[in-house]
């Protein structure tokens, strides 16, 4: 039990310092922005389909179970605006995250677990390269700009899903349910929950990198890296997400009142 | 300040994992355009001397020089343009698995240099074809054979023409005529360029034909240093096996 504790103490610890390297990393220039734009394609355009295709399903069972209460106050007008506010506040971001979590995390963690174990890290080091800024930085960078832009992808699939499901009971055309979805939303509604998403791009790049990096023990160390990836960054993004969603929850009343 | 002729020293340097010493107190040091092989069984810490020299590992104590700067004291923006001077090919030739062989060739002279592409283009034909491979350009590296990843590892290795080549294990898992092949393509390098080679292996007729000098390692010490005449004379009990062991295959 004490050695259990002691190695997790150890493990926060160490990724820890891998994180405040990294946002040193991310503060440092120059940024290795030919592989960013790389890692933006990997991670952001190859996650698209997944994304849009979770948001159209979420949007529709969301509408479904919208409507199924909805109905008994005889709020069925409120519908969209329903849907969007559960999508854009929570549903859209913390989904999109897990999603993220699951493709992309796995994904680093074998990527540079595989790399750590084919010594092509020690490669890149040998060639004058700083490998920690341009494997780890730019997955994280990388990461963070394309968290936010998934989760409004997800959003706008989420809404179009919820629009979808309408039509097979009612008539509504599209522009009016996506005008009464936006009726009672703000920016700061979208914009806050969206750029929340940015700290999940962090844990994603951060945890899978940091997983990758240190994996040992040939190919089957590299699958407890990506599946470890998956794992932790999932646990810490939900956990994370309390405090971020009751930071929002704090600034958006105080400028209500 | 003048050059000394030694382009490596290792002054008694120590190294350990896990509270097991895998180098201890270990001196050794390789003339300019010379090559030393430094030969051992597995495990003896041939391969900490490489990464060591690389200043991809730390040693506990002692100090290594390359070309007269000693790593330990260098910043990481010295330690990078040291690195420059030197190429590294791994056991397993450590190819990104992610860009073609003209991709992996060209990746340092596009970190490192302001050549135009056509420039990098005519230098990764002329690295390729000096290892004889001038024609998979577009190959990926999993399309390749053993001996072709090396000679590709090597290609990178040499693209910044450095003046201290590391080679860890180049025969292993190749033929005996591709060990050959490998083995006249470094011994060309030292001749045309004069690079000083540091070449771990333990394939005896290997260490012959490349090295000047050989450096036999063994549980973490040096056990003898020299030319191959000195060493087919030693008593030594390791080494007389380590030599003899060649003759038969």
């Amino acid at each position: 039990m004490t050695g259990s504790f002691r190695r997790l103490c150890s493990e926060a610890g160490l990724l820890s310092v891998f994180a405040s390297r990294a946002i040193r990393g991310v503060l440092r220039r120059p940024l290795e922005l030919r592989e960013i734009a790389h890692q933006v394609f990997e991670i952001g355009w190859r996650s698209l389909p997944l994304v849009m295709m979770s948001g159209l399903a979420i949007g529709v069972v969301l509408s479904m179970h919208t409507r199924a209460t909805m109905e008994r106050f005889g709020a069925e007008a409120l519908i969209p605006t329903a849907l969007a506010i559960a999508l854009l506040s929570e549903t859209g971001p913390l989904m999109t995250g897990l999603l993220v979590a699951g493709r992309v995390g796995a994904g680093l963690g074998a990527e540079l677990g595989g790399m750590k174990i084919t010594e092509q890290i020690d490669a890149l080091e040998s060639l004058a390269v700083d490998s920690f800024h341009y494997l780890a930085v730019t997955r994280v960078v990388a990461c963070m700009i394309a968290l936010p832009i998934l989760t409004t992808v997800m959003n706008f699939s989420g809404l179009i899903g919820g629009y979808l499901a309408e039509t097979v009971i009612s008539d509504v055309s599209l522009r009016v349910y996506l005008g009464q979805a936006f009726q009672g939303i703000a920016f700061a509604d979208y914009i806050l929950p969206t750029v929340k998403t940015t700290v999940f791009g962090f844990i994603i790049g951060t945890v899978s990198s940091y997983l990758g990096y240190t994996a040992t023990g040939g190919s089957e160390g590299v699958g407890r890296a990506s599946t470890r990836s998956v794992v932790l960054s999932s646990m810490l993004l939900i956990v994370v997400n309390v405090v971020l969603v009751r930071i929002i929850q704090m600034w958006l009343r105080d400028r209500t009142l | 300040m003048s050059r000394s002729v030694q382009a490596i020293r290792f002054e008694s340097v120590s190294k350990s994992f896990d509270g097991r010493n895998v180098l201890d107190d270990v001196s050794f040091d390789v003339p300019r355009g010379t090559a030393c092989c430094v030969m051992g069984r597995s495990g003896t810490g041939k391969s900490v001397t490489l990464k060591l020299l690389m200043g991809l590992l730390k040693p506990e104590s002692g100090r290594i020089y390359v070309n007269d700067r000693e790593l330990a004291g260098l910043s990481s923006r010295e330690l990078v343009a040291t690195r420059k001077t030197m190429g590294f090919l791994f056991q397993y030739s450590a190819l990104f698995d992610s860009l073609s062989v003209a991709e992996n060739v060209a990746f340092p002279l596009r970190r490192h240099t302001r050549m135009t592409d056509g420039e990098i283009q005519a230098s990764v034909r002329e690295r390729l074809a000096e290892v004889g491979l001038e024609n998979e350009l577009d190959k990926m590296p999993l399309e390749l054979s053993g001996g072709m990843r090396k000679r590709v590892g090597l290609a990178r290795a040499l693209a910044l023409k450095p003046s201290v080549l590391l080679v860890d294990e180049p025969s292993s898992g190749l033929d005996p005529i591709t060990t050959l092949e490998i083995d006249n393509l470094l011994m060309g390098l030292k001749a045309a360029n004069q690079t000083t080679m540091v070449v771990v292996t333990h394939n005896v007729p290997s260490a012959r034909r490349i090295g000047d000098k050989l450096v036999v390692l063994h549980e973490g010490h040096i056990v003898m240093q020299g030319k191959a005449e000195e060493l087919d004379k030693s008593k030594h009990e390791v080494v007389r096996q380590f030599m003899e062991s060649a003759e038969g295959g």
